[in-house]
């Protein structure tokens, strides 16, 4: 453990998609531990910079220092650091020819090179804690999409990441799934790892984050903590995109 | 017209041998073809984001790769298994100066197994072409995210495709690699022309000897089609069985 384990270092980031600015300088330090939600509206970038943060997406400028990885443009590193990085995606993306305990031991029989005993145990310890230690033979197209959620989730923590991303882990679920996955990320954050999820779960943010950045258009806003960010937004953008997503939720 | 069958019964072991080697011939010959073909395929899609590698996959195996595919789709398999065994071969396998054998194992390797050699590489190396686009399409048929998802779990490339992509890209090139192995059968009957003595090959042997002309042909046509027959009954039941798995895997 260093001083810069767990901890995100952005500066000045932009991202260009063709002629499209989708990131426009942003700055943004995450320290060790700290759990923090990025919300914003559709197309305001938050996706791209988390992205941007596990090198799915290179910056077109600026500065990522990721677990105490530098994220250059040779991709140096990259794998490295993506070892210490759990992701999880909005389309769970498990893979359908393993099966949940065989998506789950896949990166540390592949990457990190543990025994199979090894990563079977620790595996089975995983979906034990996301609820589904029954499903371990079964593969992910017959689970709901909040199961499989909890599956990826078990697959990035078979890692032992020091820091998690989670990109809409909800966004994909029918509306009655959405607490069971909501309820693991929960558990994770008590635990003190750090995190950084982008959501558009409001009341989620609100329990679970340190701080919640709200983005609009490639910029950040505004950040806060969450009590004042929901209760005394600052800038008109947030307020007005609060009030929108505000009214159907609360 | 009178058929005597009698000819086909006196040469059967000529027939025999015919169709053991053709066999033979086609299992080799998919075997490089689907091997080849992977690599192609991947060398096909090979990029990469940083420089100088974007440029080297681009130039250095994109590029080559394309030129290799489209060259053997553009010409006749026959013209190939030609030049391959008279102006190639002679230029690799020659006794006196060959670029790969030469000496006394030169001369052995092009008396025994010369129009082997030849035929197969010329069969193996257009099948691998065609095979390429078949599992380039295969691999790109698959979602981004699968390679995302492998990708951030720090997985290398090669760990990625062995692990991930190919075993699902695997299954869905099945059908089609299955085709291409019913006409590796059928195609082997050309490297008869340099002297391969496969199953067309017999065939030509005994009419030559007799004078007969319908029924070594015939009788070659028909051992042809009852193999194809049962290559493809055995693929359609292997196509089944994966389907039936990834039924289960549905439910």
């Amino acid at each position: 453990m260093n001083a810069s384990t767990g901890t995100i270092c952005v500066q000045n980031l932009h991202k260009q998609f063709g002629n499209n600015l989708v990131l426009k300088g942003i700055s943004l330090d995450i320290q060790s531990g700290e759990r923090v939600c990025i919300i914003g509206p559709s197309g305001s970038g938050k996706s791209t910079l988390l992205r941007c943060l596990n090198g799915l997406e290179d910056a077109t400028s600026g500065k990522i220092q990721i677990n105490g990885y530098d994220i250059n443009h040779d991709g140096q590193n990259i794998n490295a650091m993506r070892a210490t990085v759990g992701m999880v995606f909005q389309r769970f993306n498990l893979f359908p020819h393993k099966t949940v305990l065989d998506n789950v031991m896949s990166g540390p029989l592949v990457v990190k090179k543990q025994s199979h005993a090894e990563a079977q145990a620790q595996a089975i310890a995983l979906l034990q804690r996301v609820g589904l230690l029954e499903k371990t033979s079964a593969y992910p197209s017959s689970l709901s999409g909040g199961q499989q959620q909890r599956v990826a989730i078990a697959r990035a923590l078979a890692m032992q990441p020091d820091i998690m991303l989670f990109d809409e882990p909800t966004s994909s679920l029918d509306p009655e799934l959405v607490g069971e996955v909501l309820a693991v990320i929960k558990d994770l954050a008590s635990e003190g790892m750090t995190m950084a999820i982008v959501t558009h779960e409001m009341h989620f943010a609100n329990e679970v984050a340190d701080r919640v950045i709200f983005m609009d258009e490639g910029q950040i806003v505004e950040q806060n903590s969450p009590s004042k960010m929901f209760s005394s937004p600052e800038h008109e953008r947030t307020k007005s995109f609060l009030a929108r997503v505000l009214h159907h939720s609360l | 017209m009178n058929f005597n069958f009698g000819v086909v019964a006196e040469y059967h072991q000529l027939f025999l041998k015919g169709t053991l080697l053709a066999i033979g011939m086609t299992l080799v010959c998919v075997t490089i073809g689907i091997v080849l073909g992977i690599l192609l395929g991947m060398g096909r899609l090979a990029e990469s984001k940083y420089a100088p590698w974007n440029h080297i996959l681009k130039y250095g195996v994109q590029w080559p790769v394309r030129i290799y595919v489209s060259f053997f789709r553009g010409t006749p398999l026959f013209v190939k298994i030609l030049l391959f065994h008279f102006a190639l071969m002679p230029l690799f396998i020659h006794p006196s100066n060959g670029w790969f054998v030469s000496g006394d194992l030169a001369r052995d390797l092009r008396g025994e197994y010369g129009a082997f050699i030849s035929g197969t590489a010329a069969i193996a190396m257009n099948l691998g072409a065609y095979l390429s686009e078949v599992f380039r399409a295969g691999i790109q048929s698959l979602d981004k995210g699968q390679t995302e998802a492998s990708r951030s779990l720090g997985m290398t490339y090669w760990q990625s495709m062995w692990h991930v992509i190919l075993p699902q890209a695997f299954t869905r090139m099945l059908p089609a690699t299955g085709n291409y192995t019913i006409s590796t059968l059928k195609d082997t009957s050309l490297v008869s022309a340099i002297g391969f003595a496969e199953l067309a090959y017999a065939a030509r042997s005994v009419a030559a000897a007799t004078g007969k002309y319908w029924e070594p042909y015939l009788t070659a046509a028909l051992i042809y089609w009852v193999i194809v027959t049962l290559m493809a009954w055995g693929l359609s039941k292997l196509e089944a069985r994966l389907c039936q798995s990834e039924r289960m895997h549905d439910l």
